[in-house]
């Protein structure tokens, strides 16, 4: 309910926009969420799609370990419904465990990319001057280069597991939330009640913490939502150009690229059901992200 | 706008000299060394003394990166480890077929995903809406590699209309004379930028139709097709151009993935087979190359948007 009266506070007066503000644009965040039909078919996909992939192998069990050439490649029907891969693995069991691991990349990169972003971001906005302009001169250089070009290079110096891939993508991701936030703790900065604290002698700790992060984090969430998406299919690429995770691992984009390998030999249930698990993930964080940004900017809304 | 020209053009120098120190950074990286992973486990000590000293990499780092930039500001970006060839003339070689690629991708993409923003936005919320919307949203959240493939399968495969390899000819000019083996690459790499283009689009019209001016033109009785064409799309198509400039390095990125699919022979096939071959003087030149043509880019992009919106002066500050 408090998130109905937020919504509210958006179309009435004067006051009741200060109360808004004062709360913060997570709140508006959260209202716009629950208010926008899309957001919430996008979290319902998501909510069913992690469900599938975490709590599914409680229910149907599969071996997912053990090789069985043997029984390859057979077609779906029988004890396998969407058949079984080139090394026997049950490929809707591997579904679920691939989830798991891309599910958990997307939403590490994501928790890791907001969180630097931010404080990044922040520190050069607050700082502002000479350290705002060497800070962002390097946000520069890195955005320059396309992530996937460097994600290239650095693939070959490091040994991969999925950590490792999490922080190479995290490190490449985190430039532009950083940039998104230190705009909005520009604009921030010389809002009234950002000078009032400052007059009464805050800290820039409390500011920061306090003040503008709060004020920032509709910004946040939904560049953090797209981050989710993004990180998702830039691993799918990558292990498309063969660097992604050796064997053992199971990813939706390690299964994908290694299926269409065979897609020319009739082995379709190898390629359509990583695809579409794949582009609905990231077609559902892609539609939280855009509602929660168009019920955030005002200009959007109608009158 | 003279003083604003001179500070933008600083900042970009500043990145320019960021990425030549992040790729020099990059070079010194490599585990092990150099020779190692070029020469491998089993090379020898005086094989890798001499693979050293080819390339400079027993000089003090200082002097290393001081004849690194003399290089670079001379045009030679090394040579290659494993085509024994000199960087440059790689990349220059490819670059054109680069250009090509990118250039009538782009192209496409804003032919297609302008009029559809416009058209989104004009009918916004309506069934058409909804329906591109979801279209634009698919193709965007789809990886770009999949998609190729599946227009091999469907155009090469079942129907037999068009190639499924890019024209291996070696000029611009040749690879022209080949234009059905072009349209797949080309057709990749612009349907993920269409749903990037009309999504801003869209927005951006909007904004544009809640003007008063517009309420203006309609009052006069302005056909709305015109009203279309010389009020919204030319004041919403703006903010595009720096999309245009920002999205290039993600072009570039698609890039790769889309020439390793058609087999196309741009710098992005050289830059993923240098990649597998651990060939640190092609991946780092062209990662300076992308990385300087992307400062450029959003230079130009910066300037033309001042030139073309009267409304933006950037004066004295």
């Amino acid at each position: 309910m408090a998130a109905l009266e937020a919504g509210a506070g958006l179309g009435a007066p004067p006051e009741a926009g200060a109360l808004a503000a004062r709360r913060g644009s997570g709140r508006l965040a959260l209202a716009a969420f629950a208010r926008s039909r899309q957001a919430r078919i996008g979290a319902g996909v998501i909510a069913g799609i992690a469900a599938f992939c975490f709590l599914g192998p409680f229910f149907y069990h599969t071996n997912q370990v053990t090789v069985e050439l043997g029984s390859g490649t057979l077609p779906p029907g029988g004890g396998h419904p969407l058949g079984t891969d080139a090394s026997g693995y049950d490929v809707l069991g591997r579904l679920m465990l691939g989830g798991q691991s891309s599910l958990e990349l997307g939403f590490g990169v994501s928790l890791a990319t907001t969180v630097v972003g931010t404080l990044y971001g922040a520190i050069a906005g607050l700082a502002g001057g000479f350290v705002d302009a060497v800070m962002m001169r390097v946000v520069d250089t890195f955005l320059a280069i396309p992530s996937l070009v460097l994600l290239l290079i650095l693939v070959n110096l490091f040994t991969p597991n999925l950590w490792i891939i999490i922080a190479l993508l995290t490190m490449l991701s985190w430039l532009a939330t950083s940039r998104l936030v230190r705009g909005e703790v520009l604009s921030l900065r010389t809002r009234e009640f950002v000078q009032a604290a400052r007059m009464m002698g805050g800290r820039r700790s409390r500011i920061m913490f306090r003040h503008m992060v709060p004020n920032a984090i509709g910004v946040i969430v939904v560049n953090a939502t797209f981050t989710i998406a993004d990180a998702i299919l830039t691993y799918s690429a990558l292990s498309f150009l063969g660097l992604g995770l050796p064997p053992p691992h199971a990813d939706w984009g390690t299964m994908l690229s290694n299926g269409l390998n065979y897609l020319f030999d009739g082995y379709w249930w190898l390629v359509y059901p990583p695809a579409i698990i794949l582009i609905i993930t990231v077609v559902a964080f892609n539609l939280i992200g855009d509602a929660i940004r168009d019920s955030l900017d005002v200009r959007l809304q109608r009158p | 706008m003279t003083w604003y020209l001179i500070r933008r053009a600083g900042q970009a120098l500043a990145v320019v000299i960021g990425v030549l120190i992040l790729t020099f950074i990059m070079i010194h990286m490599v585990p092990g060394t150099a020779a190692r992973s070029v020469l491998g486990l089993r090379a020898t000590a005086s094989r890798i003394a001499i693979f050293n000293a080819t390339y400079g990499l027993d000089q003090p780092l200082w002097r290393q990166f001081g004849s690194y930039l003399d290089q670079v500001l001379h045009g030679d970006l090394g040579t290659s480890y494993i085509l024994q060839q000199p960087v440059s003339s790689l990349i220059a070689q490819r670059l054109p077929r680069d250009a090509l690629l990118l250039g009538l991708s782009t192209a496409l993409a804003l032919l297609i995903g302008l009029p559809l923003g416009i058209y989104q936005a004009v009918r916004r919320n309506g069934v058409g809406d909804y329906l591109l919307s979801g279209v634009s949203f698919t193709l965007y959240s789809m990886p770009s590699f999949f998609f190729g493939i599946m227009l091999v399968a469907v155009f090469s495969v079942q129907l037999h209309i068009l190639p499924p390899e890019a024209p291996q000819a070696t000029s611009v000019g040749g690879m022209l004379a080949d234009p059905r083996a072009l349209v797949l690459p080309v057709l990749t790499l612009a349907l993920i930028n269409v749903a990037t283009y009309s999504r801003y689009m869209r927005s951006s019209a909007i904004d544009t139709l809640a003007q008063d001016y517009l309420r203006v033109v309609r009052a006069k009785g302005l056909p709305e097709r015109l009203v279309l064409f010389r009020h919204v799309l030319r004041n919403s198509v703006l903010p595009i151009v720096t999309i245009v400039g920002l999205t290039l390095p993600q072009v570039v990125a698609g890039a790769v993935v889309t020439e390793e699919v058609f087999n196309y022979p741009g710098m992005g096939l050289l830059f993923y087979q240098a990649s597998t071959s651990h060939d640190f003087p092609i991946l780092l030149g062209c990662t300076l190359i992308v990385g300087v043509a992307a400062v450029a880019g959003n230079l130009a992009a910066d300037v033309a948007y001042g030139m073309l919106d009267p409304r933006i002066r950037h004066g004295g500050a």
